[in-house]
């Protein structure tokens, strides 16, 4: 294996560009110490397959996290929430790592026990971006291992969520019943095929053996595969009302019941086969529609986002404490990057907090000493400390998500497969009845034949069939374009929407990129690397993105730099004075009005001009907004921003739309719940905690994430940034999912017509009740997958 | 006519066989993750005492 150097000059860790040092061609280059030192110890360790079986795997090392960052593992009570085994020896551990991307995570993972002595093994869970740590408490601490994962690139993600509540287990039972399903299923087929074709009368100790297999093979079935069926049923049944699963249950039941007479009595073969078939099918229909993203979470609340424990001064000492523990008038120490997990008091430092996650203003607030901030916010600057004045049960942020709680519980509209359920089962009843009158007349001896053939064959399971299966493709097609529905109502509740909400920074616009435009004098070369040079030197995200939109070089040497908190920056740069800021800093009090985001900039005390920050829109949204105006869709735009975008909005949106700002997340919530009252079916599109609230109140809240793994709130579904485009095409595949059902409830109404003409007769052979149900069965599944398939590769999806 | 029920008990219990093994593989989470088994038996395995031959691969 060769290793050679990329042709740009690329991290050999990372895969960040970097500039050359003085290495030779074909050694690896590095970004940053952080990542050299990763590569180092790997190397020592002979672990370079790592960088073998991908090109730059590493994680970048740049961003430092703070060394006593998983201190609060020490503290036993804390530690022991969150491992899942210990005895005397070993204690077994798992880890959320976001991180995990790829083959060489795995191997390097995997590997750990070569990097440190004390881990016995670890496993890989891929999908779920999981690792299981079984290590020796007696060579290195939960925290050392932590600390391991964390200086490889690796950091756990560890959240007051993880701690107490181990995730509930995947339901297995559906598959047992599945797979037991399909064993009987198949060989009651295959026993049932000598009776189908004919045998002789000699040959009747065979029958009885094979009729009595049958009847054995057909009771697990019944006792175990049927089980969902019959408990739903009994379920609506107590409730009062009759579900789908009632004339099923029903049919199940009398099927076996005639055909256990039938075998008993010598009369006949019964009909075991159609029976197992139908608890198979649907199985098969239900296990394809619960499919679910295990890799995403629907269920988030804010404890997924709030860490495990903060640090609590005591008497001068830092005091690893776990969340719930801290009570109203604990100082806490916020360090750089870390959430403020509760509303309290700034008793010392500068916060600068970013609000972005609660609030959706993109631009962090300037917090003085003795100021209340809300929990929710992340600290950017240096550390503070923070009076405790509420419970973190009772901030201002889960008090919001907990009265919401209250409201929510509405009654989910009926689907149309439980509203034809209701007729269905008596309708049913209704045609048994009427067939078991007139043989009663005319020939006593048939009436109990034809009635229980016709609850046989009027089972309503082509009808699930159809949507179960329908529902199942769709989702799936739907989860190949990156747009991940939380379950099979979701269909149907996003095809019957009439107003779209938007929320605009993060899901119309690009949290993380932002449009710069200077207004002003021209300036030349060297005051442009000058304001450049300037603004490396802080790093407030404005400055961030100045020094990047100006992209020259920013090496001149900065004399006598000063940070005016929450105004502005100032410097020497080959000795002219530059400064930065708010109007206020730079222009005094000579006050003009101004829309959005300004940094004004002044060179010797001599205003230039000003550089106006623009969110960055994604890109296409245009036609898709266009479509959904086109189709009288009512929009609306819920910022939480300032109002310098709209006239940027009004242009994308139209007259017609509301653009409402300055929405704090109740406003968002009550804005909603307004437009239900009304009688809209409301979709809400966001992101971030800001938005949360307004997700789970709207009939289809919709999550947008950059990154699927990232963090979404709760929500119905979550759609990729980039295919937010695309939400058109997927709202027309839901509508066409409706239309598709209802095609193949059509078609099975046919074939229950045809098995009824028998029924009523009294003459349903198992025969034609064997061919009858699976061509049902099969022929609604080539429609339903046929035409969903047809009707994605239409809209291109 | 007995050959038949004989041959019925063969298969039926080859079938079980395969039934019970689903079964237990289900159980014992053979197929909770596909991803990682596909990765992993890329992997060569090394002896433990090997240093020399895959580290120094990067150093060339």
């Amino acid at each position: 294996m060769q290793y050679s150097a990329p042709q740009k000059m690329q991290c050999s860790h990372c895969g960040e560009a970097c500039s050359p040092g003085n290495e030779q061609p074909g050694e690896p280059v590095f970004c940053c110490s952080g990542c050299k030192m990763v590569y180092q110890l790997l190397n020592q360790h002979g672990l370079c397959d790592y960088y073998t079986l991908n090109a730059q795997p590493g994680i970048n090392r740049n961003k430092h996290t703070r060394n006593d960052k998983f201190a609060f593992l020490e503290d036993d009570s804390i530690g022991t929430q969150l491992i899942s085994f210990r005895d005397t020896t070993q204690t077994h551990v798992t880890f959320y790592l976001p991180q995990i991307h790829c083959s060489s995570c795995l191997y390097l993972l995997e590997n750990l026990h070569k990097l440190e002595y004390g881990i016995i093994s670890c496993q890989v869970h891929f999908t779920r971006k999981e690792v299981t740590i079984v290590f020796n408490h007696g060579q290195c601490s939960l925290r050392q291992v932590a600390e391991l994962l964390t200086s490889i690139g690796y950091e756990p993600y560890i959240s007051l969520h993880n701690a107490g509540n181990q995730k509930p287990r995947v339901k297995k039972t559906l598959i047992y019943q599945l797979g037991l399903a399909g064993f009987c299923f198949a060989n009651i087929m295959l026993l049932s095929f000598p009776e189908y074709l004919g045998l002789k009368n000699s040959e009747a100790s065979i029958r009885s053996v094979f009729r009595t297999l049958n009847l054995v093979l057909a009771i697990p079935v019944l006792l175990f595969s049927a089980r969902p069926f019959f408990e739903s049923a009994w379920k609506s049944l107590r409730h009062g009302f009759l579900n789908i699963d009632a004339p099923i249950a029903l049919a199940i039941a009398v099927t076996f019941a005639r055909s256990v007479y039938e075998v008993l009595s010598g009369t006949g073969a019964g009909y075991f086969d159609s029976m197992s078939g139908i608890v198979f099918f649907m199985l098969a229909g239900r296990v394809l529609q619960e499919k679910t993203y295990q890799q995403l979470s629907f269920e988030r609340d804010y404890t997924s986002y709030f860490p495990v424990a903060v640090t609590v001064l005591k008497e001068g000492k830092e005091v690893p404490t776990s969340l719930p523990a801290v009570k109203p008038g604990d100082t806490l120490l916020i360090h750089n990057e870390e959430l403020i997990p509760t509303d309290g008091i700034i008793t010392r430092g500068q916060a600068l907090i970013d609000y972005s996650f609660v609030t959706g203003e993109s631009m962090p607030i300037q917090k003085e000493m003795g100021e209340i901030v809300y929990a929710g916010g992340r600290q950017t600057d240096s550390n503070i400390e923070l009076l405790v004045i509420k419970e973190v049960t009772q901030s201002y942020l889960t008090s919001l998500w907990n009265q919401d709680n209250t409201s929510q519980e509405e009654p989910k509209p009926a689907s149309f497969v439980h509203m034809v359920s209701r007729y269905f089962t008596v309708a049913v009843l209704g045609i048994a009845m009427i067939a078991a009158m007139y043989w009663k007349v005319h020939d006593p001896a048939r009436m109990w034949n034809a009635i229980t053939a016709v609850m046989i064959v009027a089972c309503p399971c082509a009808l699930l069939l159809s949507a179960s299966f329908t529902n199942g493709n769709i989702l799936r097609i739907l989860g190949r374009n990156h747009f991940y529905l939380r379950n099979a109502e979701t269909i149907e509740a996003l095809a019957k929407i009439n107003h779209v909400v938007f929320d605009k920074t993060g899901t119309l616009t690009d949290a993380h990129q932002q449009d710069i435009v200077y207004v002003g004098d021209t300036l030349s070369a060297r005051q442009q690397k000058g304001i450049a040079s300037l603004a490396a030197q802080s790093n407030h995200p404005l400055s961030v993105a100045l020094a990047g939109f100006l992209t020259t070089r920013t090496d001149n040497v900065v004399v006598g730099f000063k940070d005016r908190q929450g105004m502005g920056i100032e410097g020497f740069v080959d000795e002219d004075l530059v400064s930065i800021g708010s109007q206020a800093f730079i222009m005094g009090n000579n006050r003009v009005p101004e829309t959005g985001t300004t940094v004004y900039v002044s060179w010797e005390n001599k205003i230039l001009g000003r550089f106006v920050f623009h969110n960055h829109y994604r890109k296409d949204l245009k036609p898709a907004i266009h479509w959904l105006k086109s189709h009288h869709y009512n929009l609306s735009v819920l910022s939480g921003d300032n109002d310098g975008e709209q006239r940027a909005l009004a242009r994308l949106f139209g007259k017609q739309a509301t653009l409402l700002f300055r929405q704090m997340p109740q406003d968002k919530l009550h804005y909603i719940q307004q437009l239900q009252a009304k009688g809209s079916r409301v979709a809400m599109i966001g992101d971030g905690l800001n938005d949360a609230i307004a997700l789970r109140e709207s009939h289809v809240g919709i999550a947008v994430a950059d990154d699927t793994n990232n963090f979404t709130p709760a929500s119905d579904a979550i759609i990729h940034a980039k295919q937010l485009p695309r939400l058109p095409a997927f709202i027309r595949l839901c509508k066409a999912n409706k239309r598709i059902v209802v095609a193949s409830f059509i078609l099975s109404i046919v074939y229950n017509v045809i098995g009824l003409f028998f029924a009523v007769q009294g003459n349903l052979s198992p025969l034609i009740a064997a061919i009858l149900m699976p061509a049902s069965s099969l022929s609604i599944l080539l429609i339903t997958f046929g035409s969903s398939n047809v009707m994605a590769k239409w809209l291109k999806l | 006519m007995s050959v038949i029920i004989l041959l019925l008990i063969a298969s039926l219990s080859v079938s079980v066989l395969f039934l019970i093994a689903f079964l237990w593989n289900v159980k014992h989470q053979q197929f909770d993750d596909v991803e990682s088994p596909s990765m992993r038996m890329l992997f060569e395995d090394q002896p433990t005492d090997n240093t020399s031959n895959t580290s120094s691969t990067l150093n060339q």
